[in-house]
């Protein structure tokens, strides 16, 4: 097997930025790139069309979209794993045991190639069976529904845990003022595991918002691809991945704004954890 | 005694698996693959074998050097965020919540394409001995993945400098030793045994953020099967299987980890 040597693309800017007649002086060199910094950067930017600024912001849109979508559908199966692991039979706990640990052991990069690959073309297939057209289905959808198979393994787990740390005494308690298990889920058990599932669910919220960049490996339009292509077209790469990381940083310090504030609204009336320490 | 103990712990281990409804799910599962293995196409998997444990080892490799090179720095990171004057905890915390922040992809890329297209502007990198390592792609790769571990484990680190009790460290004091003999032979230890369960999860996270470096033409596993991918028009089979070696490397993982932590005393602090 003859392998390809990986050639940096470093080298090929490098041949293209020193062929006209640089072949002695960096500094000629240094001077032709740098003027394009301060100035060039707020141009390169800039979101209106000669910048670039306008396709990472929708970039970066899409990926709050799908983090949210993906985020809720994470929410929905791990409420339901959660009730099959705990209250489930046999069966059902055995599958579902199945379910995290290898959503959990395998890369979500995997994953996401087995998911998109498998779930389009079941999708398809079964359309076709049924004597319907095939369809596109969008990559939104698709992106959505993956991401959040992969967050429910890790929700189940969170909520589980977090229904286990409720006092039993109050299900306990809602069983034997006779209330049926969709008011019992409803007043009891959500509102009660909710501070102790809050830290593990904000944590998954900023994973699922970092795992949206995976999204851009089989080709979905969000922050990660716009920044590839606009580095691409540009050759900024420095400056669009900079700015990339930034926008992702301020989501991620946006978002532990607003956790922190829904923490301790969902802890209201609780002993602060500092006292109890 | 002990004996008897492990005999009836095996006993009812077994008994476990032998339950009416697992034995129908296991046979299910031994369904499944086998019909994976006859109606599926296997046919490649002679000429690309070799390849893939080329792979594999340099996934483990990447795994392994990353690990080690990131708890390294890990040490220092939470030690300053615990115990360090302002000038030093600011840039570690503020190093810690960007690397949390951002994506891996987007750490990976920025040090390549980013940092690897600034490079060869300056005629002294392009002369110096670093050079060949830096026109290839694992050295980005191997630095990307090992300041991620840092960032996420220096805040462990933080947690776990910061959880020994004060009474350890004042008794090392009493004791007259020097204040690098304290660290080296009552913090540190007493730190790492209470990081060692997060260590299995975030290595474990480690293994599953490897398969990244292969969108910047490192070929580790995840890239062999991919190319496999292209070769033969497959698209399960490859992937598939690679699941399926991710799964045993975890696996193998967690347990060599539960093996370490079994032999640490557990009353600690």
């Amino acid at each position: 097997m003859v392998w390809s040597r990986p050639v940096h693309p470093s080298l090929l800017l490098a041949e293209n930025s020193s062929s006209p007649g640089a072949s002695h002086s960096g500094a000629k060199l240094i001077d032709a790139l740098l003027p394009a910094s301060a100035a060039g950067i707020i141009e390169l930017l800039s979101p209106v069309p000669p910048g670039w600024g306008g396709t990472l912001l929708l970039g970066l849109l899409h990926s709050i979209e799908i983090a949210v979508g993906a985020t809720c559908l994470g929410l929905l199966i791990g409420t339901c794993g959660a009730y099959g692991k705990l209250y489930g039979g046999p069966v059902v706990r055995d599958l579902l045991a199945v379910y995290t640990t290898v959503v959990r052991a395998v890369p979500e990069l995997v994953l996401i190639l087995l998911l998109y690959y498998a779930g389009t073309d079941l999708i398809n297939q079964l359309l076709t069976a049924m004597g319907y057209q095939r369809i596109d289905i969008s990559g939104l959808v698709a992106g959505i529904a993956v991401l959040g198979f992969v967050q429910g393994a890790y929700s189940t787990e969170v909520i589980r845990g977090a229904i286990l740390a409720i006092p039993q005494g109050q299900i306990e308690a809602a069983r034997a003022y006779g209330m049926s298990p969709g008011l019992l889920l409803r007043r009891i058990t959500l509102p009660a595991m909710l501070p102790f599932a809050i830290p593990g669910l904000a944590n998954l919220w900023l994973i699922a918002t970092k795992d949206t960049a995976l999204l851009a490996v089989v080709g979905f339009f969000e922050l990660a691809l716009a920044t590839r292509q606009a580095a691409g077209v540009t050759k900024a790469y420095f400056t669009f991945y900079v700015a990339a990381g930034a926008l992702y940083l301020m989501l991620s310090l946006f978002s532990n704004l607003i956790l922190g504030r829904v923490e301790a609204w969902s802890r209201r009336g609780m002993p602060s954890v500092k006292e109890a320490r | 005694m002990a004996g008897e103990a492990t005999v009836i712990n095996v006993a009812a281990r077994t008994s476990l698996w032998l339950q009416p409804h697992r034995i129908v799910l296991i046979l299910i599962a031994l369904a499944l693959v086998l019909g994976a293995a006859f109606f599926m196409r296997w046919d490649w998997l002679p000429q690309y074998y070799q390849m893939g444990l080329v792979g594999i080892w340099r996934s483990l490799w990447i795994l392994a050097v990353t690990c080690f090179l990131g708890f390294l720095l890990a040490v220092p990171l939470g030690l300053a965020q615990a115990a360090g004057p302002f000038w030093f905890s600011a840039p570690a915390k503020a190093f810690c919540t960007v690397i949390r922040g951002t994506p891996l992809l987007i750490q990976l890329w920025l040090l390549y394409y980013g940092l690897g297209s600034l490079f060869p502007q300056y005629p002294w990198i392009r002369e110096s001995w670093m050079w060949p390592y830096l026109r290839q792609a694992w050295p980005y790769g191997v630095l990307a993945l090992t300041l991620s571990f840092a960032g996420y484990e220096g805040e462990v680190m933080r947690g776990a400098f910061a959880g020994v009790p004060k009474g350890q460290l004042e008794a090392a004091r009493a004791f007259g030793m020097s204040r690098w003999k304290i660290f080296r032979r009552i913090w540190l230890p007493q730190a790492i045994y209470r990081a060692l369960p997060t260590l299995t999860g975030e290595t474990v996270l480690q293994l599953k953020s490897t398969p990244l470096v292969a969108t910047i033409s490192v070929i580790d596993i995840f890239a062999v099967s991919s190319k496999v991918r292209q070769d033969t028009y497959l698209t399960y089979e490859p992937l598939l299987l690679l699941a399926l070696i991710y799964m045993a490397i975890t696996g193998i993982l967690v347990f060599a980890f539960s093996r370490i932590e079994a032999r640490i005393p557990n009353k600690i602090g």
